[in-house]
């Protein structure tokens, strides 16, 4: 492929202690690319894309985001972190902020943006995620679903080059889970380059460049999801599948 | 306040057996004490005759009185609504308050000389010294909240070191060691700086450990959002975790700020002229300590209601955010 890489993995390896979390994972992010990555819980799906703007230190292998290699001397790390956005399962908005500070926040105080500017980029940001009319209540006010998309916007505010998500829907109620990957798939249309942790299968199908599977902190495959979800190679895969495909 | 349930519980003072062991109990108490020599006993003469040589019955008579007095008074407030009962019972234990006071006698025109030179030289000394102490000492519970918090060995060994001991040395013996120690080492320090210090950092290392659970009661996810955008620890500490940690730790500062107004007096003892030393002194000359003292005490309650009112403000202020 041609295309300008975001994150590289190559050979990472991390451990919790005496526990062997990540084993020897390769794996490259292109520009534009969507990936979801799903697979049982406890397998690293987590820990892997906390990685990737070091919330979590990986002991072997290297991870380069945007072509700065991440490690634990590093005195750029914030400026690596505020083109990462991140989004979390459980939103963690900051609940002292009104919704439109915490879009605010991270633009004024990481990238020194005036305060007018950053007021006009979060509603324009949160008119995208279709919440403009809550921009003045506080999180606790919302419902999950819009508290979700707030994160999402919170994290557009700081225009970064990929955005990494955490299970955005497992938290939600069902009737809000729609809500937020309608937001995500617009989110992708528009070409944002994104690693995506989740369960959602049909958003997997709809949205995904490539669909990969981690199972005991190893990639076991990946592929397009019509690949991957029309014809899994490998046992766990199946397994996996038709678990949480059953119902 | 605590969660009340939706079912109303009948009102115990309107308990018939509520109000009658109550009777019986202040009837019984007030036979007891023998109050035929008070200006009570003079106001049921018609009753009882002359109170001195009323005898048993007088006494029955008095504490019947006052029994009736009470358990009405007691069941009468029983029907008012929640905040009309809480300021009449406020009312009722002030005159107590009061009365109680009246049995010193207490000169009012020797109070009244001496209340502005209390005022203007004492109140101004203790708010002065208090306030930058709870100034200085939060600066320093922030500083030593973050060591004890952090990794690094030197910082923790020196902040715990810390906290152990001032939290176990007796203040008083820390105004002594630093206003008498100090100068020792070559440092003269005088007695108000000296006082400053001692109150700064025993209360620096009970509210070091106040701040410190404060911090440790954010969510760790407060941390990742904050760090996953970049922002670096002073930012974080600053504009993400503190905030959300004032209101765990407002209402035990505000508790160790009353506290601090009243342990400012012990900086007395090395002759700063606050409030307590001027109450100790001002009266000794005519022998009129009582005066003094109460003055003293009165003011000393005045501050702090003050200091409640200022803090219930602020929790209520940072509880704006909870609200659904
Ligand atoms: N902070 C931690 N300390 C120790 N073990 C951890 C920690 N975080 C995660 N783990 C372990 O690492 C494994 C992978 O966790 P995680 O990445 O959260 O999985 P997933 O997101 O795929 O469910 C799990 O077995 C989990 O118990
Ligand atoms: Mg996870």
């Amino acid at each position: 492929m041609s295309a300008q890489a975001i994150i590289e993995a190559k050979a990472v390896s991390k451990w919790y202690g005496q526990f062997h979390a990540l084993k020897d994972i390769n794996l490259t992010v292109h520009k534009g690319e969507r990936i979801v990555i799903c697979g049982p819980s406890g397998s690293g799906k987590s820990t892997l894309i906390r990685c990737f703007n070091r919330l979590e230190a990986h002991q072997e292998g290297e991870i380069v985001v945007n072509g700065v290699t991440l490690h634990g001397r590093m005195s750029n790390v914030a400026a690596v972190r505020s083109n990462v956005g991140m989004v979390f399962q459980h939103f963690n908005l900051f609940p002292h902020m009104t919704v439109l500070m915490n879009c605010m926040a991270g633009p004024m105080w990481v990238k020194g943006v005036p305060a007018a500017e950053a007021r006009q980029t979060a509603l324009q940001f949160l008119e995208r995620v279709r919440i403009p009319e809550q921009a003045n209540k506080f999180p606790v006010q919302l419902s999950g679903g819009q508290q979700q998309r707030v994160a999402i916007a919170r994290s557009l505010c700081m225009k970064p080059d990929v955005m990494l998500f955490d299970e955005p829907t497992s938290a939600l109620d069902p009737e809000m889970v729609s809500e937020v990957l309608d937001t995500m798939t617009e989110l992708a249309r528009d070409g944002m380059t994104m690693v995506c942790v989740t369960h959602e299968m049909g958003f997997a199908r709809a949205v995904a460049d490539r669909v990969i599977f981690m199972d005991a902190g190893q990639i076991i495959e990946e592929g397009t999801p019509d690949a991957f979800f029309g014809n899994p190679r490998h046992d766990r895969t199946k397994v996996f599948l038709s678990q949480i495909l059953r119902h | 306040m605590l969660y009340p349930d939706t079912v109303e519980a009948e009102v115990l003072v309107h308990k018939p057996w509520f109000v009658a062991t109550m009777f019986g109990v202040v009837m019984l108490v007030f036979m007891a004490f023998n109050l035929s020599g008070t200006g009570f006993a003079e106001l049921m003469r018609p009753v009882i005759g002359e109170p001195s040589t009323s005898g048993l019955y007088g006494r029955f008579a008095v504490g019947f009185a006052v029994a009736v007095i009470f358990t009405l008074n007691v069941v009468l407030i029983g029907f008012a609504p929640l905040k009309l009962q809480i300021g009449i019972v406020w009312l009722e234990l002030l005159l107590l308050f009061i009365a109680f006071f009246e049995t010193f006698h207490l000169s009012l025109p020797f109070i009244r000389e001496k209340l502005p030179f209390l005022i203007s030289q004492g109140v101004v000394t203790t708010l002065y010294v208090s306030a930058m102490s709870i100034v200085i000492a939060s600066v320093i519970a922030v500083a030593g909240a973050v060591a004890k918090l952090s990794n690094n060995g030197f910082a923790y060994a020196i902040a715990s070191f810390y906290t152990s001991f001032f939290r176990g040395l007796p203040l008083l013996m820390q105004v002594y060691l630093i206003y008498l120690g100090l100068p020792q080492l070559g440092f003269v320090i005088n007695a108000v700086p000296a006082g400053i210090l001692a109150l700064s950092l025993c209360y620096g290392a009970y509210m070091t450990e106040i701040f410190r659970s404060g911090i440790q009661s954010i969510d760790r996810g407060q941390w990742e959002a904050s760090r996953s955008m970049g922002f670096g620890f002073a930012l974080t500490m600053r504009r993400i975790i503190l905030p959300q940690a004032l209101p765990v730790i407002i209402p035990p500062t505000g508790n160790q700020f009353i506290s601090m107004l009243k342990d400012s007096s012990l900086v007395s003892v090395i002759g700063v002229w606050e409030l307590m030393f001027l109450a100790r002194t001002l009266g000794q000359k005519t022998f009129q300590h009582m005066e003094m003292l109460i003055s003293a005490a009165m003011i000393y309650w005045v501050m702090s209601i003050c200091l409640e009112l200022i803090q219930s403000r602020i929790e209520r202020h940072y509880a704006r955010s909870k609200v659904r």
